[in-house]
Parts: structure tokens; C-alpha cells; sequence
């Protein structure tokens, strides 16, 4: 599903973060990326969306080399994956609902099944009865599972989530990983960046370790 | 699949409808902007169109008028004659006596009784001609010419002032397409200055909707939307500003013409000329929009 084949990164300032990297990440399959700070985890997630480019190397979304992709067929590319951003990039002018509604809007999908399906994604993250809130009230458990209900809406075949349990304390990450795990047991391809290592010993994933852009052994 | 795509299309008009309802005061101003500047060339146009019809109404054949001095003979009216017939431009020579023009007189209006007090009768001779058409200049030069023949007391254009009218009309409509360049460029540019500051506010909105699979087309849209929409309100103010105007004015003329006995209101825009304006305005509106996106989206592109 996901593919790299010697890819490499380096900014425009000169900073290395992916140093011909291989990875091979099989549909269907749950792994988490971890490594410190800085060691090009959101590189490797933002490469993957084509958010950005790589300086070199072949990436293969779906069987689909994506290095190469015009302008013009991003969204597309971008519609088949769920992104869960560190940041949240919630939209604070507009409720729950509406914010989790966006993705299928974008996707141009009717309106008769709309409703549904954004209730549907609400009620897995467990934020049904808020669906009138504005995120502003939210808290910052709420606020990670509202964006991994954004994520999740359109039934992307790659869902991946950047530190999604970063600020959060260890009963709400647990949670969060729960819901991560039902994806992954519906066939989601899940990609997961944390550095978080007590999230790493609870599960039985692979984990890939990214050391100064390269994997270590 | 054509469903979904015309519900998009009216979700986006509802919004670009609700964000103009949410902020009342600015979207206003800039709507009034917008109707001022266009009600200018288009107020000018419309005055220029009703002088254009009443200058119409009248002959467009020029007719000279030239009288004899009180004392003249007989001998003197056949010598003007024979000077007319020699000048080639003057296809009708029609001769009015002083007893003619007084028995016209006392016809037509209330006149006659004063005219019967005066004991004699003050009218001159007259000979009204007609002039092969022909520029201001020659007209003005044949005038000037008629003036200094023997016995001549005064020579009157009639109807030289429809064609005076008529070149400043012309003048009038390159001055009205200028002001209309102009203001639409003005327009445009208000259009332009509004979207940006939208733009600027729903930054966050318009990064995330890239970074989840939003085309350029679902991006622009609501803005384009907006600039259309925006750009028609002003369109509407500006004829709207008009007829106000026109009512004002022709609640005047009507007195006016009433003492006159004349038949005369300013008329609006026909309904054809109406739907143009409403129409290049809404589209001014979207290519402001259009440009202000255009810039911006793609700024905020290189950001992400």
C-alpha cells in the first residue's frame, strides 16, 4: 500500500531528513513510526500525502507513483488518505458536525448519505452527543478524537496520524489507540508516528525506528 | 452524479449568502461602493440617451429663417430671391409675407388680439429655406454670408442646435465610456480588496481543505460565488440609485413642462440595457474575486 524506494529529503536550508530510505508498509497492515524529535517522522507522513515532495527516491501510494503526480490529481491522491494532524487543524467558526462534515463536501459525496456518515465517524470516536459543540469547548482528548473523526469520515485506504497522543495523559492515549486498533480491524491501512514509548510496549505492531532520517536496525 | 454537483453548487451559494448576511455593515458599504460607481457612467449614459431622443423629434433637414429689415421693397425681396436661387445648397425657397406671418399668427395662438392693438403690423418679410444637410461649418459660413446681403435684418438657424446637440451627444458617449472603463476597473478593484481579506481570514479553512483532497475549483468556488453575488447587489443599487434620481428629476420637469405644455420625462434603462448592467456587474464582481483567488491560493500553497 505504502512504498519507498531510496527516498530521500533535504530542505532547502541544506537539513537532511530522510536519508535513502526503503520501506515497503502492506495494505491492511497497522505500524508505528517513532524516533525523537526531528529525526524526519513528519517528513516521512507529509511525503506520503505529497504534502511534500521528495528531493529523490520513488513513492508508491496504491501502486500509484505519486512523485511524478501533476497538481491537478493531488486531491485525488489526498482523498484516499486520513490524516490525523499533530496540530489538529480543527475550524473553530463551526460545530462538530460541521467540521467533521468538510471531507465529504470536498469528496463532492450526496447529501442524502452525508448525515449518516458523519454521525456514523462521530459515534465511533464517542463524540455523538457533542455534535452541536464548537471545538473551542472541547477538551484536548475530545479535540484529538473530533480530528480523528474528521479523518476517518470519508473511508479513507490509509489512515495515518501524526503524535495523536502527544498532549494527552495515559487513560485518554489508551482510548485513542483503541480506536486506532478498530480501524486497523476493519482493513485501514494505519500508520502511526509517536514517540511515546509506553504506547510501543502495550502493542504487538511493527514499529519502525527512524534514526537522523535513516531506519535503524 | 449531476445531482450532487448541482446540491454542492447551491450549498456554496447558501454560504457565500451567509457569510454576506454575517457581516452585515462592511458588505453593505462595499455593495453601496459598487452601486455608486456604476450609477455614475450609467446615470450619464441615460441623460445622454433622452437628449438623443428628444433631439429626435426634430427636423433634422437644417432650415434657414432670414427676415427683412422693416423698410424693404418689393425690388429688394426679388433681388434675395435671385441671390438664393444662385446658391447651391438651398433646395426650397419658401417666401412669407409680413401679411402672411401676421395672419399665421393670429391663428395659432392667443396672440391675435395684441397684435390687432398694435395698430400695425411689426412683422418683417420673410424667405424660410431649406439646406442640403451639410457639417456646422459650411452652415455657419451660408448664415454668415445670408447676414451681409442688402436688407437683411437678421438670418436664423432653426435648427442648427439638433446638430450641435448631436456632436456633443457623441462626445458625451466617449466621455461616458471612459468613466465606465474606469469605474469598472474600480469595481474590480473593490471586488479584489474585499475577497483578499476573506481569503486572509479563512486561511486555516482553505490550508486544511488542500491538505485533505480540496480541488482549486471547490477552493475558488465559494468566493466566486460570493464576488457574483456582491457584484449583482451593486448592480441593483446602481439602478436603483437611478430611478430614484429619475423620479426626483421628473417630478420637476413636470412642472416645468406642464407651463409648457410640453411632453417630456427622463425614461430608466430598458429592460434590455437592465439586464446587461446587472449582468457585467455580477461578472465584474466575479473576476475580482476570481483574481484575488487566484493570487492567493497560490501563496498559500507554497506555504504549506
Amino acid at each position: 500500500m505504502i512504498h519507498f524506494k531510496q527516498v530521500s529529503k533535504r530542505f532547502p536550508d541544506g537539513y537532511q531528513a530522510l536519508n535513502n530510505i526503503d520501506l515497503n508498509i502492506d495494505a491492511g497492515e497497522m505500524v508505528f513510526l517513532t524516533g525523537h524529535s526531528g529525526a524526519g517522522k513528519s517528513t516521512l507522513l507529509k511525503l506520503i500525502a505529497a504534502i511534500d515532495r521528495p528531493t529523490s527516491g520513488v513513492i508508491a501510494i496504491n501502486g500509484h507513483n505519486i512523485v511524478q503526480l501533476r497538481p491537478a490529481a493531488l486531491p485525488f491522491l489526498r482523498r484516499k488518505i486520513g490524516f490525523v494532524f499533530q496540530d489538529y487543524k480543527l475550524l473553530f467558526d463551526r460545530n462538530v458536525y460541521e467540521n467533521v462534515l468538510l471531507p465529504l463536501q470536498i469528496s463532492g459525496f450526496d447529501n442524502k448519505i452525508t448525515a449518516g456518515r458523519v454521525r456514523a465517524a462521530l459515534d465511533k470516536v464517542g463524540l455523538l452527543k457533542k455534535e452541536k459543540a464548537m471545538p473551542i469547548t472541547l477538551s484536548g482528548g475530545e479535540r484529538q478524537r473530533l480530528c480523528i473523526a474528521r479523518a476517518v469520515v470519508h473511508r479513507p485506504l490509509i489512515l495515518i496520524a501524526d503524535e495523536p497522543t502527544g498532549n494527552l495523559d495515559m487513560a485518554y492515549a489508551r482510548e485513542i489507540m483503541t480506536i486506532f486498533h478498530s480501524f486497523h480491524q476493519v482493513g485501514v491501512t494505519v500508520l502511526i508516528a509517536t514517540h511515546d514509548a509506553s504506547l510501543l510496549e502495550e502493542n504487538r505492531y511493527r514499529v519502525l525506528s527512524l534514526q537522523h532520517g535513516k531506519f535503524a536496525a | 452524479m449531476i445531482k450532487a454537483w448541482l446540491s454542492q453548487h447551491v450549498f456554496v451559494f447558501g454560504q457565500a449568502l451567509k457569510r454576506m448576511v454575517l457581516s452585515p455593515v462592511t458588505n453593505l458599504l462595499s455593495i453601496l461602493v459598487m452601486g455608486i460607481a456604476f450609477s455614475l457612467p450609467v446615470g450619464v449614459y441615460i441623460l445622454l440617451q433622452n437628449l438623443h431622443a428628444i433631439s429626435g423629434q426634430t427636423t433634422v433637414t437644417p432650415q434657414m429663417s432670414l427676415f427683412f429689415k422693416q423698410h424693404a421693397t418689393e425690388q429688394d425681396i426679388d433681388t434675395i430671391r435671385n441671390l438664393l436661387q444662385e446658391q447651391k445648397r438651398v433646395v426650397r425657397i419658401e417666401f412669407v409675407s409680413k401679411d402672411q406671418a401676421l395672419l399665421q399668427l393670429q391663428q395659432s395662438g392667443g396672440l391675435g388680439d395684441i397684435m390687432h392693438s398694435l395698430g400695425r403690423n411689426p412683422l418683417p418679410d420673410a424667405f424660410v429655406v431649406d439646406i442640403q444637410d451639410a457639417n456646422i461649418e459650411a452652415l455657419d459660413q451660408l448664415q454668415t454670408t445670408m447676414q451681409g446681403w442688402p436688407e437683411i435684418e437678421y438670418v436664423q438657424f432653426d435648427s442648427v442646435w439638433t446638430k450641435r446637440l448631436e456632436a456633443i451627444l457623441n462626445f458625451g458617449r466617449v466621455v461616458v465610456l471612459l468613466l465606465f472603463a474606469l469605474l469598472s476597473v474600480a469595481v474590480v478593484a473593490v471586488m479584489f480588496n474585499t475577497i483578499r481579506l476573506q481569503i486572509m481570514t479563512r486561511r486555516d479553512e482553505i490550508e486544511l481543505s488542500k491538505l485533505i483532497g480540496a480541488t482549486d475549483g471547490f477552493i475558488r468556488r465559494p468566493f466566486l460565488y460570493f464576488g457574483a453575488i456582491q457584484g449583482l447587489a451593486g448592480g441593483i443599487t446602481a439602478w436603483l440609485i437611478i430611478a430614484l434620481v429619475l423620479q426626483a428629476i421628473n417630478d420637476e420637469l413636470k412642472t416645468l413642462a406642464d407651463l409648457y405644455a410640453w411632453d417630456v420625462h427622463l425614461q430608466h434603462l430598458p429592460e434590455r440595457d437592465s439586464i446587461s448592467l446587472l449582468l457585467f456587474a455580477a461578472w465584474l464582481g466575479w473576476l475580482g474575486a476570481r483574481l484575488a483567488v487566484a493570487g492567493h491560493l497560490k501563496r498559500i500553497e507554497s506555504d504549506t
